[in-house]
């Protein structure tokens, strides 16, 4: 054997062992993501696919997962809409005072990562006159109401004409029939695109696994909103729906000492939420987008 | 081939028919909202009838004395103008509740009574109706749950709901809410980036 070849197989040995080894490299997170996923999650259908029979095991399952991951007992449910039921909202700004109740409500109801204090409501403050919810502070951390301010808590906005749900690639995000976008935390793919075309900034996407001590885990979950989202997915505000569609009022808004905030169903004539759509002065974030909001925000006078 | 092979060769066939097409479920409905069967009830809070003293008992709770333990036997022909006439208990009370005097609401008498700016008295558990009197916007909207919120369903045919009373967040005397510390600051990624640029930019 002469010297260039040699050098030639030292040099393909060489490159093969970097190769090798760069490719176990950039594998490895995939190898650790799935050693976690059980076959059954694997194949497991998107959720407008699968039929009550079909879900209940699915949502056994993830019951025990929460046993095993947070160490606490929970019942994941799958509520349905309500026959002629269409959600809406409404939050009326000349009696916020940003004390953000709402928000820790939401953090405590929806099983949020206790590390980084997510919530689905982001209450900003604004300059009194601006209407730029851009321009609003979120990490304000004096006394409220400040004066010369005004504050705006802004949610997901459950568009009847979501951009979220048109640029999702996978539909692992859509409208339900009482109004409500909802996300599969199991189909997502956590691609953000959702994020991206949101103009309310409405979705967050869990970075990490989200840490919350057994004791504090909300156990009245469903497998559309509150259940603990699994690492990578994106989530957003389901306007509580475990408890609207049980009849209940969402947590927000039976955290706010102000009483800003009122829900109800939009196809009831009779109802509150129409009555201050009639009567008080109420507009919409980002009108000009033509995103057809469910939420609203009024003044009193 | 392996029992190993022959598994991994399955679950890609499974994995191939689970990723085919198939139709989305019919969705399914739950009963509609009907007719109100559950009642709409209003929070009486204690300091209707009572007011506090100032101490707490062993538990830290706030001690109130009722209102009848001296207005039943101290029958008062008159209400003072205002505060600074007090010689003797409620004393230093701050007021602060635009041009009002005592006697505005309140009306001697036994028992005592509230006064409506009419004249007509009203018990203390009317007490709303004297707020309303100056604050219809205000009352329009809570009477339709827009303005001072309340615990329960938004939907009465599955559960009742109970709405708080005025004073629940409004001392009479000193109405307007007093500042308070937020809870709970962001500390998610989007919000302290986007509070970066906004101070940057």
């Amino acid at each position: 054997m002469d010297e260039p070849q040699k050098r030639r197989v030292a040099l393909k040995v060489l490159g093969a062992t970097l190769g090798a080894s760069a490719f176990a490299y950039a594998m490895a997170p995939v190898r650790k993501w799935a050693a976690g996923l059980s076959v059954d999650q694997f194949l497991q259908r998107h959720y407008r696919e699968l039929t009550k029979e079909e879900l209940a095991p699915i949502l056994r399952r993830l019951e025990a997962k929460a046993k095993a991951d947070y160490g606490r007992d929970v019942v994941i449910r799958d509520p349905d809409p309500l026959e002629g039921a269409e959600f809406g909202y409404a939050l009326n700004l000349s009696v916020c005072i940003g004390c953000r109740k709402c928000a820790e409500a939401c953090h405590v109801e929806n099983n949020h990562d206790r590390t980084t204090n997510n919530s689905y409501i982001r209450v900003l403050e604004m300059e009194q006159g601006s209407f730029d919810m851009e321009r609003g502070d979120a990490t304000y951390e004096h006394a409220v109401p400040a004066p010369g301010k005004y504050y705006l808590p802004v949610q997901c906005q459950q568009c009847d004409n979501a951009p979220c749900v048109t640029v999702c690639p996978v539909q692992a995000t859509w409208k339900e029939p009482d109004g409500i976008v909802v996300v599969d935390y199991d189909w997502c793919i956590g691609c953000r695109y959702c994020e991206a075309a949101c103009p309310y900034h409405a979705r967050r996407f869990n970075w990490q696994k989200p840490e919350i001590p057994a004791e504090e885990i909300n156990p009245d979950q469903s497998y559309l909103s509150n259940r603990v989202r699994p690492q990578g997915v994106v989530e957003k505000c389901h306007f509580c729906l475990h408890r609207t569609r049980v009849g209940r009022n969402p947590a927000c808004l039976e955290a706010c000492p102000t009483g800003a905030r009122v829900f109800g169903n939009l196809a009831d004539p009779s109802s509150d939420i129409r009555w201050v759509l009639e009567n008080r002065r109420v507009y919409v974030l980002k009108e000009e987008l033509g995103t057809h909001p469910r939420f609203f925000y009024f003044f009193e006078k | 081939m392996g029992g190993v092979q022959r598994n991994l060769v399955a679950l890609l066939l499974a994995a191939l028919a689970a990723g085919c097409n198939r139709p989305q479920q019919p969705r399914r409905f739950g009963p509609a909202p009907s007719a109100s069967a559950y009642p709409v009830t209003t929070n009486q809070p204690p300091r209707l009838v009572s007011v506090g003293t100032g101490e707490s008992d062993a538990r830290g709770e706030e001690l109130r004395v009722p209102c009848v333990t001296c207005h039943s036997m101290r029958d008062k022909a008159t209400v003072p103008e205002s505060t600074a006439e007090l010689k003797e208990f409620h004393v230093g009370m701050t007021f602060a509740h635009g041009g009002l005097s005592c006697a505005s609401c309140h009306r001697g008498g036994q028992p005592p009574t509230l006064g409506l700016a009419d004249g007509r008295a009203v018990p203390t558990s009317e007490a709303m109706q004297l707020c309303a009197q100056c604050h219809g916007p205000q009352f329009r909207g809570y009477l339709r749950s827009a303005h001072g919120g309340g615990r329960g369903h938004w939907d009465l045919s599955r559960g009742p709901r109970e709405k708080n009373h005025c004073v629940d967040c409004h001392d009479p005397h000193v109405p307007k809410f007093q500042p308070s510390t937020p809870v709970l600051p962001p500390r998610d990624r989007g919000v302290t980036q986007q509070t970066k640029e906004a101070s940057h930019g």
